[in-house]
């Protein structure tokens, strides 16, 4: 149950009837609200944070916008997919953008984050650009990793986002990495390793999670369980499903990430903690609303009836619009015009991104070794003729 | 008891151009069956049928109109479907039989492959595993040693880089560690190569890594009728067996025999008999071959080619007679340059075959990058037709010049009476070869003499001189003469 305060919407309501076209600017008010998760967090040997969160009307705003941009991103990409304008594989994440937005919240562009092959969202919330991350799927020259990439390799470096990897489970001992360099240069910084419940059952994770636990990384192993690993569900691919509990002697939190403020909450509790005492998983129970990928119709393995339920119960931006309209942020219709920005937004980033020219047929070369140091006769790939000195 | 083996024999006939084959060799093997009758299958047929039916599709096969479909013998499907029949007919046989991999059973396979096999065989025998490569090629391996015979299938052939220990050490070495006690009846199995822009990861071809390995055998499918025979022929063997799929042959489509057939895992198949060159290639590539073999015949050419099929061991009998044929090798392969199969394929026959070649074995594999995702880029990483027809025509070149070089270099010390010098460059020869040539003269500044076009050629004289001026802009291309019925084109440069 959300706790109003009565002097915020006091305030707000001569604003709304004179400003209303201006009253997102004016809830700039850091004044905080009191949020409830919608279910309690379980622990495993660890005892699990409150359920209250704070947080503030913009924060609420943003997080709206934010997951209604994500969403729309999501499904202009599987039109766009349709239309064969993006080929080969595309993993969509619509369903689980509170994952993502929570998780910003609760950190900073110093903490690492790195996923798996469902990492369009995760990259806009890092701080990618819409144009970026389509002309990537478009195979264009202004992607992020300029069209030699593609839908499962989004990088961003200056922000912490470590991509992007299409091998299920290898981006686990990545993510143990990160975290040892930044034990190792101590900067108070923590790494998520995100992966899917299909990737829970893979050995590298446990290597990985024991070297963790082993030396103290900073750490945090995020498993976004949908439920669904590719055609397999969970009960038929795990012995136990409890994947939060499955570190043993490394402590779990399993939260409901379909709530935003869970995930946000979990998400700093496990920061405190992994700066302190080392390595957590933290389980986020979500669902994906797409099949695993464009070409899978995502209804062999599950009922249609399954996913309108999720869809209807426990949708994120739904939860966010009713917690936004409860506490007379905006009306419906500014809500209704937020999204119908976002879409216009999305609809020129997608113009942008195909006017965008392909990769040069040289830039097939490029990049695969970086240029020595001069001193060898020959470059890695035979290239330099003569021995240059530094 | 002896099973007759019938191959499907199409009545489709094509030009003279195909009507010399060599003699075909139908070598028989027994194959004691596990309920030990004898049966005699058939090896590849060389000459006689196949290359018909391989020239006639060269990229994708077409459905023939239902009126021949229901006259000609045997039943149309689609690669993934032979595959299926091929694993069932084997289920059916051995009990023993058994299928793991990610999503085979009740999703049906990524590919289609396992569709409907779990709902008949139950989901202990078409095992779906959670995702755990290293680990379920690993339980593979053992269920192998007592005596199961599983078939591991790897959902995308890169995902077994992560099972490569359990492939290597396991699998490949245990029946030589324990002394002969254990044999490993595995095939391992899954599509592999560039696909359409999957991306680096998803487009990997696993047969460079894979071929060092002592112990394992390693095929390549590449047809309906040899996707089914090898994946037969796969589970039979008692040696560990490397079957490699390619994303984008799923869906090909041909007309195989309604008898039961397998096919030998050692052999090479001959797509086409020729005379000048041997194309060697396997896999996808060879679609790629059969339609630059359509153009190179086109411009006079006559290749031979041979779809190696078996990557581990070499069929070096079949690709020996071909060199000892032709004299010239062309290696297109979709593999990494650097240590591919190509590069082993270069050493075996440089080493067995060194005195019959006039030539250096020319090896077109994939660049040596990570698959791009961008579609002009990953186009541009595997070999296409076009560099195929390019490499034939530059290895023949060799032909042409040593033909030329014997007619000028008995004049060449006085160049002032050097002249009128007939060079038979007929059109049999692309322009590029031809002006190839004309380079090389014209750098030593010799004056040519003429040109020699074949009648059967009627192209405007304007378009000629066109040619091969914007080439050489040293050449002065004459007027056309006429020698008795055939026409020269006089070229002269300074």
């Amino acid at each position: 149950m959300a706790q109003l305060t009565r002097r915020t919407t006091d305030l707000l309501k001569p604003f709304s009837a004179a400003l209303s076209s201006t009253r997102l600017l004016t809830t700039t008010s850091t004044t905080p609200i009191t949020v409830e998760t919608s279910l309690p967090f379980t622990g495993h040997k660890i005892d699990p944070p409150s359920r209250s969160v704070e947080t503030t009307p913009q924060e609420l705003m943003n997080f709206f916008r934010d997951m209604a941009l994500m969403r729309r991103m999501e499904i202009a990409a599987d039109s766009l997919y349709k239309a064969k304008l993006i080929r080969g594989f595309c993993h969509l994440y619509d369903g689980q953008e509170a994952v993502s937005v929570g998780m910003e919240a609760a950190i900073t562009k110093k903490d690492c984050i790195i996923t798996a092959y469902r990492d369009h969202c995760i990259f806009l919330g890092r701080g990618g650009t819409l144009l970026e991350c389509f002309a990537e799927l478009m195979g264009r020259k202004d992607g992020c990793s300029k069209g030699k990439g593609g839908s499962m390799h989004f990088y961003k470096k200056d922000s912490g986002f470590y991509g992007g990897h299409g091998i299920v489970g290898a981006q686990i001992p990545l993510g143990c990495g990160l975290a040892f360099a930044q034990k190792y240069s101590k900067d108070e910084n923590v790494t998520f390793a995100m992966y899917g419940d299909g990737a829970a059952n893979q050995g590298q994770l446990f290597e990985a999670l024991n070297m963790a636990a082993l030396w103290d990384l900073p750490a945090i192993l995020v498993c976004e369980n949908n439920h669904y690993g590719m055609g397999t569900a969970e009960w038929r691919a795990a012995k136990s499903p409890a994947y939060y509990k499955r570190g043993d002697y490394v402590p779990g939190l399993k939260a409901n990430g379909m709530d935003a403020f869970a995930v946000k909450q979990a998400c700093k509790f496990a920061k405190e903690h992994a700066l302190k005492n080392g390595p957590i998983i933290l389980e986020m129970d979500t669902y994906r609303y797409h099949g695993h990928s464009m070409s899978d119709p995502g209804s062999t393995y599950r009922t249609r009836d399954e996913i309108s339920g999720v869809r209807q119960e426990r949708d994120p931006i739904e939860r966010i619009r009713k917690l936004v309209l409860s506490h007379d942020l905006a009306t419906e219709k500014e809500l209704k015009d937020i999204e119908k920005e976002v879409r216009k937004e999305v609809d020129e980033a997608i113009a942008q991104a195909k006017e965008s020219p392909m990769p040069d047929p040289s830039e097939l070369f490029t990049n695969v070794h970086v240029k020595g140091f001069g001193v060898e006769a020959f470059g890695a790939d035979r290239k330099e003729l003569r021995a240059v000195l530094p | 008891m002896l099973q007759a083996i019938g191959v499907a024999s199409p009545s489709v006939s094509f030009s003279d151009h195909y009507n010399k084959f060599s003699v075909s060799s139908i070598r028989s093997f027994p194959v004691i069956r596990s309920d030990s009758r004898l049966i005699s299958v058939s090896g590849s047929v060389h000459g006689s049928f196949k290359p018909k039916k391989v020239i006639a599709k060269a990229t994708a096969t077409q459905t023939e109109s239902s009126a021949s479909a229901a006259s000609k013998p045997g039943h149309e499907l689609l690669l993934f479907e032979a595959l299926r029949e091929g694993l069932e007919e084997e289920m059916d046989r051995d009990p023993r039989v058994c299928v793991f991999g990610e999503d085979v059973g009740h999703y049906g396979g990524s590919y289609k492959v396992t569709k409907g096999l779990a709902e008949k065989y139950g989901d202990l025998r078409v095992l779906d595993t959670p995702i755990a490569e290293n680990s379920f090629t690993g339980m593979g391996v053992g269920a192998a040693m007592t005596g199961l015979r599983p078939v591991i299938e790897g959902m995308n052939m890169g995902f077994l880089l992560l099972a490569f220990n359990q492939i290597s050490d396991n699998c490949g070495m245990l029946h030589y560690t324990s002394g002969g006690q254990f044999t490993i009846p595995t095939v391992i199995r899954g599509p592999g190569g560039v696909g359409r822009q999957l991306g680096a990861e998803h487009s990997q071809r696993l047969e460079s890594y894979f071929q060092s390995i002592p112990g394992i055998q390693l095929v390549a499918c590449s047809t309906v009728y040899n996707a089914k025979g090898l994946m037969k022929a796969a589970i039979r063997s008692e040696n560990p067996v490397v079957l490699f799929e390619h994303v984008l042959l799923y869906n090909l489509k041909e007309r195989i025999p309604d008898e039961e057939y397998v096919l030998s895992l050692e052999e090479a198949e001959m797509v086409r008999p020729g005379e000048h060159i041997t194309i060697l290639t396997y896999s996808r590539m060879r679609y790629h071959v059969m339609q630059a073999a359509k153009t190179l015949v086109n411009k006079g050419y006559d290749p031979e080619v041979i779809d190696i099929r078996s990557l581990k061991p070499f069929d070096l009998y079949t690709i020996g007679n071909s060199v000892k044929k032709t004299h010239r090798v062309l290696i297109v392969e979709e593999c990494m340059r650097t240590g591919g199969i190509g590069a082993s394929l270069t050493a075996a026959i440089n080493e067995n075959f060194h005195d019959y070649l006039d030539a250096p074995i020319v090896c077109l594999s994939s660049q040596d990058v990570p698959t791009p995702y961008a579609g002009t880029l990953e186009e541009w990483t595997v070999v296409q037709p076009a560099q195929i027809v390019a490499a034939v025509e530059q290895l023949c070149l060799i032909h042409i010049s040593s033909y030329t070089h014997s007619l000028a270099f008995p004049t060449m010390t006085s160049s002032s009476n050097w002249r009128r010098k007939l060079f038979d460059l007929s059109m049999k020869y692309s322009v590029q070869t031809r002006l190839l040539v004309l380079n090389f003269y014209v750098k030593k500044r010799k004056n040519l003499g003429c040109l020699r076009v074949s009648e059967a050629e009627n192209l405007g004289s304007s378009w000629k001189v066109g040619h091969y001026e914007k080439f050489l802009d040293r050449v002065d291309v004459g007027r056309d003469r006429r020698i008795s019925d055939e026409s020269w084109l006089e070229v002269e440069c300074y």
